[in-house]
């Protein structure tokens, strides 16, 4: 909060304490010149000035009961002007001068809190004393003066604040505060703070219309306040009613949240499966083998994210970073394809008719890829920047942040399953692509060339790989070993869906990441992964070829 | 088969792996050149129960197709049991000084022991946990996987979600078996200290001695009339199943058998290395296995224990003198094997020296996985 008035109030500028605060007593050289005063704004209005002024005095007061007295008192004034008092204070920045006025000590400088004018004489300067009880009373004024804050975005923390600690005081604050408010935002933060604190402090009246208010929310700081009102032993019952009733309502909406977010991290859990798994699902189709080297892929992309980020960073001005995605899904596609092709042209080709020898040529693969990128780039994990337009997110529902990260994830995934459906289902390579799949040897004899099939489904699974690399690059670190984290979960998608089959991946991917996202609250992430696992190997059993597997007799022909 | 060559060759290298080095390292002074140092030992021991989890993977894969990639599984299991017996062994010697549990249990604020190591106190119960552990869920696994006909790469894929399943699960805590750190700071076996070069050298005897009696256990089967249909299946399944054989059941005892044999070696394993730790369930380490096997050469038996022996050997000499370079010549050896030499050294060696006295009954891998 701290740091957030600091940058709010230009009234605050503190910097390090004057050689006053050492000791008291010591005199000590002023070098301000009265003329040119650091802070130059226009008080607001005095309108409360004579009081304000009392209670700065007030703060120099010998006691520390006198002190706390004006602290809250300056708090519950609601002056905006006492904010750089009471930080000063807090910091030790408040001295008392040997005429009794109370001065804030800037860098060398003394200025009179109440006329805002610098002190520049020589003069004997004590600094006021606080202790911790004082130091309580303190943060509790400043959380109800930031209410007034010219910056939203501190009055927002302020109203959000003063839920933790509702009293009658508060309530008149944050009265006040609203009346005064113009963004929307803040000011529903600070409704509900204001009925939180009339549930605490006001009448029955008030009291009932704040339970009921305060059922619209879904803050668990809020349930723990119904709670604890509700459990109090000498409730007037209509009231415990009326609390209830918001607990249940709080409740049911947390629930929904709950299913909401859920819901919406299982759809985004999903579309990265599924962008990882979507190449691997050609692939399989197309040459009946899990390319154990899938992984690498997208790892390479993730790499050729990281690198264009690099590229963009190093050669082009700063302004244009935020565009270097344009650049790296491309880039990712075509590294991640070629490298594709050169194995399947160099390696794989000799394989066929060997599909569980594929499987450890493929792996000896991986394996290289691993070293290699871990040789040139070091294992330490690499960081890709989410662009600007992606970091942040926004609030959808009572808590449940939504972040474009995943948004543009679930975005680019359904756009490049689009894309993918269009190639496969309109061109005539797709046409071979599926030709291939179903029936190998009768598309050979239709004149199909089958080995460029290979080579080319082989390059395209590769690079939507590398394009899910750079997905992953932008949720999380950039490692050598990324592509192993998600390849077993990726085996499953495809296993699970059925081979070669678009929807089959979709499905799969998408019921995967949602079962597992709505299975980890209840058993914890890695126990309901175990059951996810164990439910996939058991389904298996009843359909051994996958949900949507091919129909006919050549399915059966490769094992 | 049985033949007297064979018998020559079995117990020469028996005698070798047995015998000889034993006395290398115990009649030879140790300022000698030819002597087999202490720290050797344990090596060449775990050498031989990879070969024998290596010779357990050729007997499904080679003669019976199943390529499983899972089969760390059920050596860790095995190693997991024997682990368990070595730290209710440590007694009151742990770091806590508790009879009653084990170091990580006292660790996590566990009152008493769990129900799943009630017996672990005797070797006997121990030992029969090895076998029985492995081969349960074996039988359970396999008969899942078979009755319902999952071959070839979907059965690869499932057993390598069923190691990676109880990878997860071996990493909680929770679950009773040390979590992440797994076992260690093992003392006694049977009374005997397990760091003493003696201790040592017993479990290595032992080792070879299981390597032997189960090379000879899957001479035995793959020899039988069994061993015939399982090539049979191995190649045409469904002309097999056609034929009035039943497929599942001949995979599924075969499976087990092997299952058994990875839980033995892992059990062997464990205390010459003295540490078990959730990563020997990790897929990488099994898809290890079926490249040792590779090497050697796949439905040769033999040359399961060579592969498994070399490959580890290049490990150890590799990644001491330049550990970035393993993962490269893993790889290129994954790759080369597959592509020139997929009948392995000993598949090699026999298509040059005994190709005609062999023709008959070539078992080399090739056309079919």
């Amino acid at each position: 909060m701290r740091s957030a008035l600091a940058s709010a109030l230009p009234l605050t500028r503190m910097s390090s304490p004057v050689s006053i605060a050492e000791g008291g007593g010591r005199i000590i050289r002023l070098l301000g010149i009265a003329g040119v005063m650091l802070i130059l704004l226009t008080a607001p209005l005095p309108v409360r000035a004579d009081e304000f002024a009392t209670l700065v005095m007030g703060l120099g007061a010998e006691s520390f009961a006198e002190k706390e007295q004006a602290v809250t008192a300056l708090g519950k004034l609601g002056d905006k002007r006492a904010i750089p008092v009471l930080v000063a204070l807090q910091d030790g920045h408040l001295v008392k001068v040997a005429d009794g006025r109370v001065l804030i000590s800037e860098t060398a400088r003394l200025v009179d809190p109440v006329t805002r004018t610098a002190i520049s004489e020589m003069t004997a300067a004590d600094r006021i004393r606080v202790n911790n009880l004082l130091r309580g009373a303190i943060e509790g004024a400043l959380g109800g003066l930031t209410l007034f804050s010219a910056d939203p975005a501190t009055r927002l923390t302020a109203a959000q604040d003063a839920l933790r600690h509702p009293s009658a005081d508060e309530a008149a604050l944050l009265e006040r505060a609203i009346t005064a408010e113009r963004d929307p935002a803040v000011r529903a933060a600070m409704e509900t703070s204001l009925a939180a604190a009339r549930l605490v402090s006001g009448s029955k009246e008030e009291r009932l219309v704040a339970a009921h208010a305060l059922g619209t929310t879904t803050d668990p700081q809020i349930k723990n306040l119904l709670d604890q009102f509700r459990a109090a032993p000498d409730i007037d019952p209509e009231l415990r009613q009326a609390a209830d009733a918001a607990l249940t309502s709080i409740e049911n909406r947390l629930w929904l949240v709950g299913i909401a977010a859920n819901l919406f991290q299982g759809i985004s859990l999903g579309s990265v499966l599924l962008l990882a798994a979507i190449g691997l699902a050609i692939t399989f189709g197309v040459m009946g083998v899990i390319n154990m080297a899938h992984g690498e892929m997208i790892m390479i992309g993730a790499y050729a994210a990281y690198m264009c980020q690099q590229l963009f960073r190093e050669f082009l001005p700063a302004a244009w970073i935020d565009g270097y995605l344009v650049l790296a899904v491309p880039a990712a596609f075509l590294t991640a394809g070629s490298i594709g092709v050169a194995l399947e042209r160099s390696v794989i080709r000799f394989l066929y008719g060997r599909p569980l020898e594929t499987l450890l040529a493929r792996w000896g693969v991986s394996l290289i890829l691993q070293q290699a990128v871990r040789s040139i780039f070091g294992s330490p994990n690499k960081e890709v920047a989410n662009p600007r337009w992606m970091t942040g997110g926004f609030d959808a529902i009572g808590g449940f942040t939504i972040t474009w990260n995943r948004v543009a994830i679930i975005l680019f995934c359904g756009v490049v399953l689009g894309v993918l459906a269009l190639v496969l289902n309109r061109t005539r390579f797709g046409l071979y692509v599926r030709a291939v799949t179903q029936n190998r040897d009768m598309a050979a004899v239709m004149g199909i060339r089958t080995a460029w099939v290979d080579a080319l489904t082989f390059g395209l699974g590769s690079g939507i790989a590398g394009m899910a690399g750079v997905a992953l690059s932008q949720i999380g670190n950039v490692s050598p070993n990324l592509g192993t984290i998600y390849i077993v979960d990726s085996f499953l998608v495809v296993v699970f869906g059925g081979v070669g089959s678009l929807m089959g991946t979709l499905v799969g991917a998408l019921s995967l990441g949602i079962v597992n996202k709505f299975l980890e609250p209840i058993a914890g992430a890695i126990l309901g992964k175990i059951v996810v696992l164990v439910a996939i190997i058991l389904f298996i059993q009843r359909r051994p070829r996958g949900l949507f597997a091919l129909k006919g007799r050549t399915a059966d022909a490769e094992a | 088969m049985w033949s007297a060559s064979f018998w020559a060759c079995f117990l020469g290298c028996s005698t070798v792996l047995a015998l000889v080095v034993p006395a290398f390292n115990l009649w030879i002074p140790p300022s000698s050149a030819i002597a087999l140092p202490d720290y050797a030992v344990p090596l060449l021991g775990k050498y031989l129960c990879y070969a024998l989890l290596a010779l357990s993977l050729d007997l499904i894969w080679g003669y019976a197709g199943i390529l499983s990639l899972g089969h760390g599984a059920f050596f860790a299991l095995g190693g997991y049991c024997m682990g368990m017996y070595l730290m209710r062994q440590i007694g009151a010697r742990g770091v806590y000084g508790n009879p009653a549990l084990p170091d990580f249990m006292v660790f996590l604020n566990w009152k008493e022991l769990p129900w799943f190591w009630w017996g672990f106190d005797h070797f006997a119960w121990a030992a029969a946990m090895v076998l029985l552990v492995p081969g349960l869920l074996a039988l359970l696994f396999g008969w899942l996987a078979f009755r319902s006909r999952v071959t070839g790469v979907y059965l690869s894929i499932i057993t390598q979600a069923m190691t990676y399943a109880l990878m997860l699960a071996f990493f909680r805590n929770d679950m009773g078996f040390g979590g992440n750190n797994g076992m260690t700071d093992y003392k006694d076996i049977l009374g005997w200290d397990v760091h003493q070069p003696s201790t040592r050298l017993g479990l290595y005897i032992a080792s070879a001695t299981a390597l032997g009696l189960g090379y000879l256990l899957c001479r035995f089967i793959t020899s039988s009339k069994l061993g015939r249909v399982l090539l049979a299946l191995r190649d045409a399944e469904s002309r097999v199943r056609f034929l009035g054989y039943s497929v599942t059941n001949a995979k599924l005892f075969v499976f087990i058998v092997s299952a058994v044999l990875a839980g033995i070696a892992g059990a062997l394993y464990v205390p010459q290395v003295g540490i078990i730790n959730p990563s020997e369930f990790s897929p990488a380490n099994s898809i290890e296995i079926a490249i040792w096997v590779s090497v050697g050469g796949r439905g040769t038996l033999s040359g399961a224990v060579v592969g498994a022996i070399l490959v580890n050997a290049g490990k150890t000499w590799l990644t001491g003198a330049a550990p970035e370079t393993w993962l490269f010549a893993l790889g290129a050896i994954f790759i080369l094997t597959t592509l020139i030499f997929p009948r392995g050294i000993v598949g090699l060696l026999r298509e040059t020296r005994w190709i005609r006295r062999r023709a008959a009954t070539a078992i080399a891998a090739g056309e079919q996985a």
